[in-house]
C-alpha cells in the first residue's frame, strides 16, 4: 500500500474543549485508521488558527463553560468553512459541549443565548440538574452503542436531523423524549463519553470509511482485533447507571 | 469544649458500632445529627487552631506528613486518620479522642477535606490555617467542573483566619491566591524539575509559557538519592523513605505549612530527621512484603495522579498490575482512562489486569500498544496469579479506591497488612 494514503485528522479546540476522555476518541479514530492502513496525521485546531486547508475527519469534544466561552467567537467565524465541509460529506463526530454548539443555540440558566453554527437542527436549554450515568442506546445504523452521559442541557432535535439512536438505559438528549444523539449528512452529534469511540468500535470504523471514500474512492477494511472492545462493552452494559 | 451530653451519646454509638464492626463514620453522622455544633465546640479551644488541606491529589500523604512534623515540634496532634475525609469523618475521629467532659487534648487539628466538604465545614469552623495543594480535574461524574473546584478552594482559602500556604506552580491556586486579603505564603519548584510536574492545563495540551510566579517559602531543588529543599534561601538535603517524586513535591508543601504554623519556634534539625522518616500513607505508594518481595499498592483516582504516579515510578525490573473499578467511590465514568498515557509501561508490559472494568482498562492499554499477559475481572483470582506469575520479582499495583481496599484484604490473608474498613 502506497504511503500517500493520508487521512487528515482535525481535532477542534484540543486546549478548550477537550475534558474527560475526548483524548480517548481522536486517539482511538488514529489507531484504527492506522490499522487500516492509512498514514494519519492529527492536526489540532485552536482559536486562531488557520484553518487547515486539507481535512479528511473532524472531531470535537465537551468543555467546562470557561472553554465554551473562549471559543464560541472563533467557532462562529469557521461556521462557513464546516458548512461547506459538513455538506461535501466530511465525517464529523462532536460530542456534548461541541454537539451543542454545532446547533442552532445553547440557552443558559438565567436565559442568555449562547449562539451555535447551526449545522445541526438542535437546540438545547440548561436543564435543572445533571443527567449522568452508564448509557445504552440502540441504534438502526450502529446496533447498540455503550457510553457515559454527563451533561446539564437539555437538547431538542429539529425537523432536519434524526436521532442518533433511541435510549435504551438512562436520559439520552433530554431525558423525555427516549432520543440520544443527532445526526446529518455524515455527522454525528452525541452526548456519550466513555470515551464513545473504544467501546464502539464500529462507529469510528464508519467515520473512516466515509474519509476513506471520500479521498480515495474506497475502503478496504483490515480485521482488527476487538475482543477487548467486546469483552468491556459486555461488562459495561451491566453496570448500574 | 463540645456538650457532655452529645459526647456521651455519641461515644455509645461509637462503642455499639465497633461491636458491630461497622462503618467509621456512622457514630459521626449520628452526633452531628443530635448535636450540630458539636465539632465545632470540640475543635474550639486549641490553641494553634484548625488546619485544613485541601486539592484533588496528594491530600492523604501530605496531611500525614504535616502531622508527624507538628508532633517532631513537640505538638499534639489531632487528626482524621481514617481517611473518611468528610465532616462526618472528622466527627467520628472525635469521638474517639475527646474525654468524657467533650475536652480534646490536643495542641491542633490538621484535617484533610474533600473540596465540595470543605466549603461547608469552613463556614461552621474557619480553619486558622489552610494548605492548597492542586487542582486537577478529578472524577467529573462527582465534581462537576474543574474551575468550579477552584471556586472551592477559594471560598477555603476566604474564610482562613491566619495563613494560606499555596503550591505557586498551579495557576488556578496563584489566581485564587491573588484575590486573597489574608497572608499567603508558596512552595513551589526549581526551574529545573517543572517539566516532572505538568499541571492540568499542560496535561491537556495547554503549554503556554510560565508566566512570573510569586517567591516560594520553600522549594523543591533537586530529587534523587537525596532530596534538597531551598527553605528561606537555605539549601538543606536529606534522605527519604517517601517515595514518588510527586510524595517528595508535597513534602514541600508540608514543610512550608509547619513553618507557617511554627514561625520562630520551629526547630528545623527535629524536622528535618522527622522528614526524614515518614513512610508513605495507607495506599500511596506503602509496600508489604510477600514471598520475600516488596509489593507496592499505588492509589490511583484520576487522570492527573495516574499520570503523576506512572513518572514517578519506574516500571524497569517490576512486575506490574493495575486493578480499575467503578463503584461510585472510583468515579463510574471509565473516560477518565483515555486521558492517561500509559507509553512507559510498553518496554515491560502489564503483567495482571483486574477490577470491575478490568476489560476497559485492557482496551485502553491496547491503544497504546502495551502487552498485557492476563486479565481477569475477579481481584482474587487475578492477585493469587500475579503473585504466583512474579514470584521473584517486586511488584507493584496501580488501583482505584475500593479495588485498593478489597486487594488489602485479600493481601492480608497472605501476609501481615493493617486492614483499613
Amino acid at each position: 500500500m502506497s504511503s500517500t494514503r493520508q487521512l487528515t485528522i482535525v481535532q477542534l479546540y484540543s486546549r478548550d474543549m477537550n475534558i474527560y476522555g475526548d483524548h480517548g476518541n481522536v486517539l482511538v479514530l488514529k489507531r484504527r485508521a492506522e490499522w487500516h492502513g492509512y498514514s494519519v496525521k492529527v492536526i489540532e485546531y485552536n482559536p486562531g488558527d488557520s484553518f487547515p486547508e486539507s481535512v479528511d475527519i473532524i472531531i470535537g469534544g465537551g468543555g467546562q463553560d470557561s472553554g465554551q466561552d473562549k471559543i464560541q467567537a472563533d467557532l462562529l467565524k469557521i461556521g462557513p468553512k464546516l458548512h461547506e465541509l459538513a455538506e461535501k460529506g466530511t465525517p464529523i463526530l462532536v460530542i456534548c459541549g461541541l454537539y451543542q454548539l454545532f446547533g442552532k443555540y445553547f440557552k443558559t440558566q438565567d436565559g442568555h443565548i449562547i449562539e451555535g453554527i447551526n449545522l445541526l437542527d438542535i437546540r438545547t436549554t440548561a436543564g435543572p440538574e445533571r443527567l449522568i450515568g452508564n448509557i445504552v442506546v440502540e441504534s438502526d445504523q450502529f446496533g447498540e452503542i455503550i457510553g457515559y452521559e454527563n451533561h446539564s442541557g437539555q437538547t431538542f432535535l429539529g425537523a432536519k436531523v434524526k436521532p442518533l439512536g433511541n435510549v435504551i438505559r438512562g436520559a439520552g438528549n433530554n431525558g423525555g423524549d427516549d432520543w440520544e444523539g443527532a445526526r446529518y449528512k455524515n455527522i454525528i452529534g452525541s452526548y456519550l463519553h466513555g470515551s464513545l469511540l473504544p467501546k464502539n468500535p464500529h462507529i469510528a470504523d464508519w467515520l473512516i470509511e466515509q474519509a476513506a471514500i471520500n479521498k480515495f474512492g474506497n475502503f478496504e477494511p483490515q480485521v482488527i482485533d476487538d475482543r477487548f472492545a467486546n469483552l468491556a462493552r459486555e461488562h459495561a452494559a451491566k453496570r448500574p447507571r | 469544649m463540645a456538650k457532655p451530653y452529645s459526647v456521651l451519646m455519641g461515644k455509645a454509638v461509637r462503642y455499639i458500632a465497633r461491636l458491630r464492626g461497622g462503618g467509621s463514620a456512622l457514630p459521626g453522622l449520628f452526633v452531628e445529627t443530635i448535636d450540630r455544633g458539636f465539632v465545632a465546640d470540640a475543635l474550639a479551644d486549641l490553641p494553634y487552631g484548625v488546619v485544613l488541606i485541601s486539592g484533588t491529589n496528594g491530600k492523604t500523604t501530605t496531611t500525614k506528613m504535616v502531622v508527624e512534623l507538628l508532633e517532631s515540634q513537640g505538638l499534639t496532634v489531632f487528626t482524621n486518620r481514617t481517611g473518611s475525609n468528610f465532616s462526618r469523618g472528622v466527627a467520628a475521629a472525635l469521638l474517639g479522642e475527646v474525654s468524657a467532659r467533650g475536652k480534646l487534648k490536643a495542641d491542633i487539628a490538621v484535617l484533610e477535606l474533600d473540596e465540595a466538604h470543605a466549603v461547608h465545614f469552613v463556614d461552621r469552623i474557619p480553619p486558622r490555617y489552610s494548605l492548597l495543594l492542586n487542582v486537577m480535574r478529578d472524577q467529573l461524574d462527582r465534581f462537576g467542573e474543574i474551575d468550579t473546584t477552584a471556586k472551592m478552594l477559594q471560598h477555603i482559602a476566604q474564610a482562613t483566619t491566619d495563613t494560606i500556604v499555596v503550591n505557586r506552580e498551579d495557576p488556578r491556586l496563584t489566581a485564587v491566591a491573588q484575590t486573597l486579603t489574608g497572608t499567603v505564603r508558596y512552595f513551589g519548584l526549581d526551574d529545573k524539575l517543572l517539566a516532572l510536574f505538568p499541571n492540568d492545563d499542560e496535561l491537556h495540551g495547554n503549554t503556554k509559557e510560565k508566566t512570573q510566579r510569586p517567591a516560594a517559602d520553600v522549594l523543591l531543588q533537586s530529587v534523587g538519592d537525596k532530596a534538597t529543599f531551598e527553605i528561606d534561601g537555605k539549601s538543606v538535603s536529606t534522605p527519604l523513605q517517601l517515595q514518588g517524586i510527586y510524595n517528595i513535591f508535597n513534602a514541600a508543601a508540608a514543610i512550608a505549612l509547619t513553618r507557617a504554623i511554627l514561625g520562630d519556634k520551629l526547630d528545623q534539625p527535629s524536622l528535618i530527621a522527622q522528614l526524614a522518616n515518614i513512610t508513605p500513607a495507607f495506599g500511596r505508594g506503602e509496600k508489604v512484603m510477600i514471598d520475600g518481595q516488596p509489593c507496592e499498592l499505588v492509589l490511583v483516582k484520576n487522570p492527573s495522579g495516574f499520570r503523576l504516579s506512572l513518572r514517578s515510578f519506574d516500571p524497569g525490573g517490576y512486575a506490574t498490575m493495575i486493578a480499575i473499578n467503578d463503584n461510585y467511590a472510583d468515579g463510574r465514568d471509565m473516560s477518565w482512562l483515555w486521558d492517561v498515557d500509559f507509553d512507559s509501561l510498553k518496554t515491560h508490559g502489564v503483567s495482571e489486569v483486574s477490577g470491575i472494568r478490568a476489560y476497559d482498562m485492557a482496551l485502553r492499554l491496547q491503544y497504546d500498544d502495551v502487552a498485557v499477559t492476563h486479565v481477569n475481572t475477579d481481584l482474587s483470582r487475578a492477585l493469587d496469579n500475579f503473585l504466583k506469575s512474579n514470584q521473584d520479582k517486586p511488584k507493584r499495583i496501580y488501583c482505584t479506591y475500593t479495588a485498593m481496599l478489597a486487594l488489602r484484604r485479600e493481601l492480608a490473608k497472605r501476609t501481615e497488612v493493617e486492614v483499613v474498613s
